[in-house]
């Protein structure tokens, strides 16, 4: 790697006054064509150039983003890390994830600062209990770490949480995944972006996709911003931007584009060392290595591209980290964002091929995203590479919503979808 | 917030009086026996979802109850209108033609 980050290469640069460290990434001219090219350069998409390079073999890809490097999804989430689903495929595939982020910093040589502090999902009725306890059972056969907890056993672990029986929804107990936790969003975006480059992948910025060149049946190349682009394979990788994507392919997708919100506090002293989620009351929090307290609810109901949403959702949402964390009532918030996040019927993603040979879509992760980019990125990337679906995603096929073969993680996994 | 008129209460009321009912006007397949698996689930399930003017349904829960259509742009969030579902459905299918 040309310039590899180490505790050598940050003295000698300190000694050169930090002014010759080389970009992270090239910003190349696009060429007319590629073996593959990748639409959208968020956390995903970034994942699958940088595997189709490395596992693959295949360099000649580009990655095309039509605004800024992770400046979508990847940088509006609240950037938590678990595999605790209940059912096998879909803990399978976030499982795959979660072995790849234990890895990652060492694999990138970039710090994407994956802390590990594990992922609490707290129960407040007895039929929460009842789905946790199910799902931490599933979880244990299935090679996911799960551990089920008392309100006592909370409580030590998170001293500021309110288990009392004064709370409108009292707290009964929850369920733990300690190899859970969080991970820095940016970092994954710049990581893979780096990894990708450094294998011979043209990262381009600023090129919106405005069309794509179909000739019977199969993909020939993309129109942009920046003129055409020939491939034999496309990978769009769009979040929430899915639908018009397929729609320039004729194709429709069970998508749903809502705006999901989340929030952050002023910077505060350490207060809460784990990440706190509550299906119930509908709120989870954690607190940042800048010491923000990073807040997240659910998606506003109605359809919206606006990457923003209604006030009274983060209403409830700070009602509902109150009704845990009392103490947390006079901390004021620094920011507000809002993200499109493309939820599918099941909650599940589609990692699928579609009618249009050399057509793939990888989308539908809804709000639940970030935590698989470097599984997301491994199997998307196997699939193009192979023209055949990996074993993990098999069952994340477009064909399920003709088959019947739903994968129902909707409240199934007892967590905040 | 959006601010949505119920054309039944023909009153500007804010969005937490109302609760969205998703894409308006999914034609069912007219004899659900007779068409294929593929046909019916995209029926089911897949969307429009588009990014521009969508016409969705939306519930006056904590008013008259009764559903309408309603017309808006998914980037801005602006509302060109709202109809009843029949009176919706005509301007809807001229739009289409």
């Amino acid at each position: 790697m040309a310039n590899r980050y180490s505790l050598w290469s940050l003295i000698k640069n300190g000694l050169k006054h930090h002014e010759s460290w080389q970009p992270a990434w090239k910003s190349p001219q696009p060429k007319k064509n590629y073996d593959v090219i990748i639409v959208g350069g968020g956390g995903h998409g970034l994942a699958t150039a940088y595997y189709l390079a490395k596992e693959h073999g295949i360099k000649n890809v580009a990655v095309l983003e039509k605004g800024y490097l992770g400046g979508g999804n990847t940088a509006r989430n609240t950037t938590i890390i678990r595999s605790n689903y209940l059912w096998d495929e879909a803990a399978h595939l976030y499982e795959h994830g979660l072995k790849l982020w234990e890895g990652l910093s060492q694999d990138l040589n970039f710090n994407v600062m994956f802390s590990q502090r594990g992922v609490m999902n707290v129960g407040h009725t007895l039929q929460d209990m009842r789905d946790i306890e199910r799902r931490a059972n599933a979880n244990l056969l299935n090679g996911v770490d799960a551990v089920v907890m008392t309100p006592q056993e909370i409580k030590d672990m998170v001293p500021l949480i309110d288990i009392s029986h004064r709370t409108r929804y009292p707290i009964m107990g929850a369920s733990f995944q300690p190899r859970g936790g969080v991970a820095r969003h940016d970092a994954v975006a710049w990581g893979f972006a780096r990894g990708a480059s450094e294998l011979g992948v043209d990262i381009i910025e600023q090129c919106e996709v405005t069309g794509l060149i179909i000739e019977g049946g199969r993909i020939k190349g993309v129109n942009t911003s920046r003129g055409d682009i020939m491939a034999d394979r496309v990978g769009c990788v769009a979040a929430g931007n899915s639908s018009v994507l397929a729609k320039m392919a004729g194709l429709r997708l069970p998508l749903e584009s809502h705006p999901l919100q989340a929030f952050v506090s002023e910077s505060m002293k350490p207060c809460i060392d784990t990440v706190v989620m509550s299906n119930a009351v509908h709120g989870y929090v954690s607190q940042s290595d800048k010491g923000e307290l990073v807040i997240g609810a659910g998606i506003d109901s109605y359809l919206g591209y606006g990457q923003r949403g209604s006030p009274h959702v983060i209403e409830h949402t700070a009602a509902a980290i109150i009704e845990m964390f009392p103490s947390f009532s006079r901390v004021r918030m620094n920011r507000q964002w809002g993200g499109i996040v493309d939820v599918s019927p099941d909650a599940c993603p589609i990692i699928s091929k579609t009618r249009i040979k050399g057509l793939y879509f990888n989308c539908g992760w809804g709000t639940g995203g970030f935590k698989a980019t470097p599984g997301s990125g491994n199997v998307f990337a196997h699939t193009i590479a192979h023209d055949d679906p990996h074993p993990l995603n098999r069952a994340f096929s477009l064909d399920r919503f003709a088959t019947g073969h739903l994968i129902d993680e909707h409240g199934a996994a007892a967590v905040a979808h | 917030m959006l601010v949505i008129t119920c054309p039944y209460c023909q009153e500007a009321r804010e969005e937490e009086e109302f609760s969205y009912a998703g894409e308006a006007y999914i034609a069912r397949p007219a004899v659900p026996e007779e068409v294929d698996d593929a046909t019916w689930g995209d029926y089911v399930f897949h969307r429009k979802n588009p990014r521009g003017w969508h016409w969705e349904q939306w519930q006056h829960v904590a008013g008259c109850r009764k559903v309408f259509a309603v017309k808006r742009h998914t980037v801005s969030y602006e509302i060109a209108g709202s109809w009843t579902l029949a009176d919706g459905k005509a301007l809807y299918l001229e739009e289409q033609a």
